[in-house]
C-alpha cells in the first residue's frame, strides 16, 4: 500500500459545501501535525478547487463533486477534486491569472492560488465529461 | 455573512467577519457597493480583523470595492489582516493595488 490513510467524500455542488469541504480536509490533515500556515494553505487550495467545480462544472444544475484525500509516505497530502461537469475547453487559458468565465464576483485567481499554495498541481479535463484537479502538498516534519 | 459599518469624518469603515468564500462573496460585494454609493466616502476601510479565512472570492470583494472607490475618486484601505488573508492577497498581487495597514504579522 503506497498510502497510509485515505478518505473520500461525495457532495452536491452547493456553495454551502465549500466551507464543509475545506474543513473536512483540514480535519483529515491534522493527523500530520501541520503548522497553522500549512493548514491555511491547504484549506485555501481546497476551497479554490471545490469552488471551481461548483461554479464552473455545473453552471445550470447540481452535480456531484468528489473529494479524495490520501496521506502518502513522506508527510505528503494528496488531494483530488473531481467533477463530471462541462469540462474546461482550454486549460492553459484557465490557468492564466485574472482569466475567468465567471461574473464580477470571480477574480480569476483560483488556479494561481492553488499553484502557489501547493507543492504540485495537475489539471485534467475533457469537455462534456468533467475535470479532475490533483494537488499535492509536502508537509514539514516537526520536531 | 455579517458585517457592521460606520461613517466618521468621511471615512467609511466596513468590518467584515468570518470566512469569505464564493458562498458569501456576492452579498459582500453588493452590500459594500451599496454603502459606498450611499455615503460617497473619501476613504473606505475594509477591516479584516474578525475574518479568519479568505480565498480568491475575497480578492473579488476587494477588487469590486476598489472599483467603486476609484469611480468616486476615493481611496480604499485594508486593515487588520491576519496571516492567511494576507498570504492570499500577496500571492495575487492585491497588496500592490491597495494600501494595507495594521496587518497582523
Amino acid at each position: 500500500m503506497k498510502f497510509e490513510n485515505y478518505m473520500t467524500l461525495d457532495f452536491p455542488s452547493k456553495s454551502c459545501n465549500e466551507a464543509f469541504a475545506r474543513s473536512a480536509v483540514a480535519c483529515f490533515a491534522a493527523q500530520l501535525d501541520p503548522t497553522i500556515e500549512e493548514l491555511g494553505d491547504i484549506r485555501t487550495a481546497v476551497s479554490e478547487a471545490v469552488t471551481n467545480a461548483i461554479v464552473h462544472a455545473y453552471p445550470d444544475e447540481l452535480g456531484t463533486v468528489t473529494l479524495r484525500c490520501r496521506i502518502l509516505k513522506g508527510q505528503t497530502l494528496d488531494i483530488v477534486v473531481k467533477d463530471k461537469g462541462v469540462g474546461i475547453p482550454n486549460i492553459e487559458e484557465a490557468r492564466r491569472p485574472m482569466f475567468t468565465t465567471g461574473g464580477s464576483d470571480r477574480s480569476g485567481m483560483g488556479f494561481t492560488i492553488m499553484e502557489s499554495f501547493m507543492t504540485d498541481l495537475q489539471i485534467m479535463s475533457v469537455p462534456g465529461k468533467g475535470t479532475t484537479v490533483h494537488m499535492r502538498r509536502k508537509l514539514q516534519r516537526r520536531k | 455573512m455579517q458585517f457592521t459599518s460606520f461613517l466618521q469624518d468621511g471615512h467609511l469603515t466596513v468590518a467584515l467577519t468570518g470566512e469569505i468564500d464564493h458562498h458569501c462573496a456576492k452579498r459582500y460585494i453588493q452590500s459594500i457597493a451599496a454603502k459606498i454609493e450611499a455615503y460617497v466616502p473619501a476613504v473606505c476601510v475594509l477591516d479584516f480583523k474578525e475574518v479568519s479565512f479568505v480565498d480568491s472570492s475575497g480578492i473579488a470583494v476587494v477588487i469590486n470595492a476598489l472599483r467603486s472607490m476609484t469611480q468616486i475618486e476615493g481611496k480604499l484601505v485594508l486593515s487588520g489582516l491576519g496571516e492567511q488573508p494576507m498570504k492570499v492577497f500577496r500571492a495575487s498581487g492585491v497588496d500592490k493595488l491597495v494600501q494595507i495597514k495594521e496587518a497582523v504579522s
